[in-house]
């Protein structure tokens, strides 16, 4: 699966390359997705295999990594409806594969999941799982528990009704899907949901959080990740911003948007939820990886799970109940002042509230958080939380606007700025159990790239202007660094050759919402283009030509 | 005195359009520019369709009103582009005379432009086509909106320097 593991750590045991000789490094090969979009993926290594999943058209690449070169096997060939890339909020990304049972099974853009048979190449089941034309996009890596492939809605800013859904891995059929928003039967709210907070606590929250019928544009899809504990039998994961962006348009809490689930994945149920942002302000989904961690915590083993929210605040949970442990700020904030771990509840500062028609100043952190999708990495051997993120703050007018179906719901012009300290991105290490920055390494442009930690000590990651680098897990200190083709805002990985040696492996392709400025072609004259982002990226274009990649590195 | 009257009667035509009032809209005509250069065995190209819409500064601030009150501002932004292409720049996949603007908006086009035929009443597309072209300098600079009501963003319509169009490629992400 695209996060390494079910606990979401995208630890690698393997330490051939250490700290020690990644200075070394050299790539083995290379190859050309022929799509130039932002590419956001992980490449998927199974038997010998290497599947490569491409932004729209969501090409699925077969490479055999058993012959000179990895020559590709077999290509398949969605061919999803051109008309969903007006659709798709923030580029036409797609973030990866998972295998299970000899099936690759990935998502295309329009709101198709499809299960690939893994040697042939031969479509096994292919299901729709939404509808485009209402503004549902796939974008997210699927995971495989328990037989079920489970996808989420990409949409929050077309006014969806966001949903998790869960599909047989033998014939696609769907077995249960959960929405995020109405009535707890449709949310698969039951008697067995008991969640830690009493704000989370009621009958039909989903209804009565919302002005009349507002649930049913208040998008809340689940574009992130997808964790699991097999021993509990819980999936975790978070759901997206709601709609519309103008907060005054939505009064109450908004549930079930920026929330955290623990479901089972037989049926879906939901076990407990946490809402991090109600009534969100800033578009701060809560779709960041929710990573299942067993550590020493206050002087006994404790089931955590870790969650980096793009409000700014490292969430720790007792995964089994839902209770916060700590909830601590990792960035720069100014929009709130921290989380009352008696009531579960984000204090707001009121003079950063977004105003209809009024521009609010110096919003921090901006609209994509202190961290966005781009997954962190856990090491066992140093305990430490690698985060790549961005510096960001915006300014902000909310504005009247009114759901059609097919178009954006946002009703917000905003325009994104450096934070504190002028660099955009950084990567850092975070000490998870007492909660404190142990390194930090600034980058100019935000560190949009997934990341990996190896049992080598060399953590891995990618800028936005083309370098694909490592650093030293415990001091962050710069080992080795190569340019690549395109800016990196993909997932490296690490994985062992069918000839015994360790590879890492990333794409190279600028994009994403960050790099929409590149992939899209967007005119810099205008700083409210991509939702804000393009006020903070206009020199990107002299950093970054737009590129579609494939890099494979080795020791020589 | 010749010169005087001259420039009087010159600034009473273009005044008179600026501010010219239409309550009984025919519609724009329907589209008659190709979208090509090429005219196999020979031909000439057309000479586009001159809007009514573009010199009229009611219908360009109305056009701006609908751009934001249709969404399009969510995928456009305010020109620059976002989830849809930039509009204020001189790329145009589908053409940017008049008429090929509000073609594209009343049929949609397959990378993402959703159709608003049978939803938006004809002169608001008219409008609207032509609030899209002021964005790149295309509408007369006396007649393009002359501030934003909103956060300012870009220079306004009407002190948008005048980019010179182009029919440019689809692009790359539709080739399958």
């Amino acid at each position: 699966m695209a996060a390494k593991d079910y606990a979401n750590t995208r630890y690698s045991g393997l330490s051939e390359i250490t700290a020690g000789n990644v200075a070394s490094l050299k790539p083995a090969w290379t190859f050309s997705t022929g799509v130039l979009r932002g590419q956001e993926a992980a490449p998927l290594v199974v038997n010998g295999t290497m599947y490569v999943v491409t932004p729209y058209p969501n090409l699925l690449y077969a490479l055999d990594l058993t012959k000179p070169g990895a020559p590709a096997k077999w290509v398949y060939k969605p061919k999803p409806s051109a008309a969903a890339q007006g659709v798709a909020c923030c580029d036409t990304v797609n973030r990866g594969a998972a295998y299970a049972d000899g099936k690759i099974f990935f998502n295309a853009l329009d709101a198709h999941t499809i299960a690939v048979d893994a040697e042939t190449g031969k479509e096994v089941w292919k299901t729709m799982v939404g509808d485009f034309r209402r503004g549902e996009t796939t974008t997210m890596a699927p995971i495989v528990a328990k037989g079920k492939v489970i996808v989420g809605a990409s949409g929050g800013e077309l006014g969806i009704r966001g949903w998790v859904v869960a599909l047989n891995a033998a014939d696609g059929s769907i077995a249960w899907r959960a929405y995020h928003t109405g009535p707890d039967k449709d949310v698969l709210i039951g008697p067995n949901f008991k969640p830690f907070y009493a704000s989370d606590r009621g009958t039909d929250l989903g209804v009565s959080s919302w002005p009349p019928d507002a649930w049913k544009t208040g998008g809340a899809g689940a574009w992130g990740w997808i964790s699991y504990d097999p021993e509990l039998d819980l999936i975790f994961y978070g759901t997206a911003n709601p709609g519309t962006w103008n907060p005054e348009k939505r009064p109450g809490d908004n549930k079930w948007s920026c929330t955290v689930f623990a479901r089972r994945p037989d049926t879906g149920e939901a076990v407990w939820a946490y809402q991090y942002n109600p009534h969100d302000l800033f578009d701060h989904d809560a779709v960041n990886e929710h990573l299942v961690l067993d550590l020493q915590y206050g002087g006994q083993l404790r089931k955590l799970l870790v969650h980096p929210e793009r409000n700014g605040h490292m969430y720790v949970f007792d995964r089994q109940t839902g209770e916060i442990l700590s909830a601590e700020p990792y960035a720069y904030i100014n929009s709130s002042t921290g989380v009352d771990l008696k009531t579960g509840r984000l204090h707001m500062v009121d003079e950063k509230k977004p105003i209809t028609n009024k521009v609010v100043y110096d919003i921090c952190p901006a609209a994509p958080g202190a961290k966005d999708w781009q997954p962190t990495s856990f090491s066992p051997r140093t305990g430490m939380l690698y985060i790549p993120h961005q510096n960001l703050c915006h300014d902000e007018e909310v504005l009247d606007v009114g759901y059609i179906q097919g178009t954006p719901y946002v009703g917000a012009n905003v325009k994104m700025n450096p934070g504190p300290g002028g660099h955009r991105g950084q990567l850092d290490a975070w000490d998870v159990v007492n909660a404190k920055q142990v390194w930090s390494v600034k980058e100019s442009f935000p560190v949009w790239s997934g990341a990996v930690s190896t049992a080598g000590d060399v953590v891995f990651y990618g800028t936005m202007d083309g370098w694909f680098k490592a650093v030293h897990a415990k001091t962050g200190a710069p080992l080795w660094q190569f340019k690549v083709g395109s800016g990196v805002i993909g997932q490296p990985i690490t994985y062992k050759g069918p000839d015994g040696k360790q590879y890492v492996a990333v794409l190279s392709g600028v994009g994403g919402w960050a790099g929409a400025i590149v992939s899209g072609d967007l005119d810099a004259g205008d700083p409210t283009a991509a939702l804000g982002f393009v006020n903070v990226m206009k020199d990107l274009p002299q950093s970054s030509t737009k590129g579609g990649t494939l890099y494979v590195f080795s020791l020589p | 005195m010749k010169v005087v009257m001259a420039i009087l009667a010159v600034s009473v035509l273009v005044a008179c359009e600026r501010e010219k009032r239409e309550f009984h809209q025919s519609g724009i005509v329907p589209q008659t520019t190709p979208v090509t250069d090429l005219y196999p065995g020979g031909g000439t190209p057309h000479a586009a369709e001159r809007s009514k819409y573009e010199g009229n500064a009611y219908a360009l601030s109305q056009g701006k009103m609908l751009f934001s009150a249709y969404n399009c501002t969510g995928c456009h932004a305010n020109g620059g582009g976002g989830m849809g292409p930039a509009l204020m720049d001189d790329q145009w996949i589908y053409g940017y005379e008049p008429d090929q603007v509000y073609k594209s908006i009343l049929e949609g086009r397959p990378n993402g432009m959703p159709t608003f035929r049978g939803k938006i009443p004809d002169e608001q597309l008219g409008e609207i086509a032509a609030y899209v072209r002021s964005l790149s300098g295309q509408a007369p600079k006396a007649a393009a909106p002359g501030r934003d009501d909103h956060m300012s963003g870009k220079p306004a319509e009407s002190s948008t320097e005048k980019r010179s169009p182009k029919i440019s490629a689809l692009p790359p992400s539709a080739v399958q």
